[in-house]
């Protein structure tokens, strides 16, 4: 996990998006579980109740459940979880601001559009 | 769980006015920066709190008991500077153990085992420790002095960067594992701002600040872009910081942001970003 200082997001979130991260990734497999906040704001010596914010934003979203006494395991179902919502945020946060990059660098709709199929197939490719 | 009362308390050295009417609450288990400039008045206020010095008007009232000349309120509290008092041809091993004798709750198993981690030597005197170490010392009496409320002064003067790094570590460990009150009086602000769940700002003596660390984030962002548009967006906001590289300007505003802010910000093509902590409390520290 790494947070970045100079992010413009704040650390409790730059958490819950590595844990998000590592769901997506398989890392953290349903029933398996996280990191403690106390282990990470050891880690990255963060006052444990902003690590727990960040926690507790995977708590609200269902994606990550509190055992007491024992620590937080993932939920059944938290990765479509994590799909479906990040599926919903796509064109805002990623298909936007590379249009937006496009007029910057002057490209036109067809060189965006073949690059994007270009990336496409690379990626097919080499998975 | 403990509450330090601080109700218009002031100071004055000669003509230096140390301390200005300042009021506070510290209350919970949580971790305070008490933040400041060189001489702003950090060191005044801790040294009264802990009964080192008197107050000219105002107290200081520790779960509702005065700190002035109370050893029962006193026992309640540790500050670091309390390492200083160990008789200095003392070893270290044997300074752990005087400790015992006058803090009942002093871990020593805990402060040998942080001794080990910092390579504190044991059989070394305590006049001999080079100045970091002399720190470290005090560090772990405190870490491990078993108080409800932990005070510490500028406590990473003289230590490297290594020890420093292990000291934040051992604090956010020892808190998580046994919450406590802890006070953290300081001028290297970027370096605890993570640490922190409530700030308190002192500047020339009086409180600029006092607020949870999450209420002041909610307050406080940066707009970027056109230095024209920037100034015509921040015009009449209180903005705590400016930086301009050319035609490129970047403001800290702190002040909350409402619905026509951000309209506003969207029509003038400017970006937001959050601000960094530690910039905010520098700029109101200034």
């Amino acid at each position: 996990m790494q947070f970045n200082a100079e992010s413009e997001k704040p650390i409790f979130q730059q958490f819950a998006e590595q844990i998000e991260e590592g769901i997506l990734k398989g890392i953290y497999g349903e029933e398996s579980q996280i990191p403690s906040t106390t282990e990470v704001a050891v880690t990255y010596r963060i006052n444990p109740a902003t690590a727990n914010r960040g926690v507790n934003l995977l708590v609200d979203e269902g994606i990550v459940y509190k055992k007491r006494g024992i620590g937080m395991f993932v939920s059944v179902g938290a990765r479509e979880k994590i799909i479906a919502k990040r599926k919903a945020t796509f064109y805002e946060s990623y298909v936007l601001p590379m249009i937006r990059e496009a007029g910057n660098l002057e490209l036109t709709e067809s060189d965006t559009l073949t690059m994007v199929e270009r990336g496409m197939k690379d990626e097919h490719n080499t998975h | 769980m403990s509450i330090i009362h601080i109700e218009s308390v002031s100071k004055t050295y000669g003509a230096t006015r140390a301390l200005q009417d300042v009021s506070l609450m510290l209350e919970g288990d949580k971790i305070y920066g008490l933040l400041g400039r060189n001489g702003a008045g950090k060191t005044t206020l801790i040294k009264i709190i802990t009964n080192k010095l008197f107050a000219d008007s105002g107290r200081v009232l520790i779960d509702g008991q005065s700190a002035c000349e109370n050893d029962r309120a006193q026992a309640k509290l540790y500050c670091m500077t309390e390492g200083n008092v160990h008789p200095w041809n003392m070893k270290v091993r044997e300074g752990f153990r005087w400790a015992l004798e006058f803090h009942p709750r002093f871990d020593r198993d805990y402060a040998l085992v942080l001794a080990e981690r910092f390579d504190l030597e044991m059989d070394k005197q305590i006049k001999d420790l080079s100045s970091g170490y002399s720190s470290v010392f005090k560090l772990i009496l405190t870490l491990a002095s078993g108080a409800p409320v932990i005070i510490f002064d500028e406590p990473v003067l003289g230590l490297d960067a290594a020890h420093r790094e292990l000291f934040y570590r051992e604090l956010i460990a020892s808190y998580s594992a046994n919450p406590r009150m802890v006070i953290i009086a300081t001028h290297l602000i970027d370096e605890v701002a993570d640490l922190l769940e409530e700030v308190i700002i002192i500047k020339k003596g009086r409180i600029a600040l006092a607020e949870p660390v999450e209420s002041i984030l909610k307050r406080a962002y940066s707009v970027s872009g056109d230095s024209e548009k920037v100034d015509a967006f921040s015009r009449g906001k209180n903005v705590i910081h400016e930086e301009t590289m050319g035609k490129f300007k970047a403001v800290t505003i702190f002040q909350q942001r409402d619905d026509g802010d951000k309209a506003r910000m969207q029509d003038l093509g400017l970006e937001l970003i959050p601000a960094r902590l530690q910039h905010v409390f520098i700029n109101l520290t200034d």
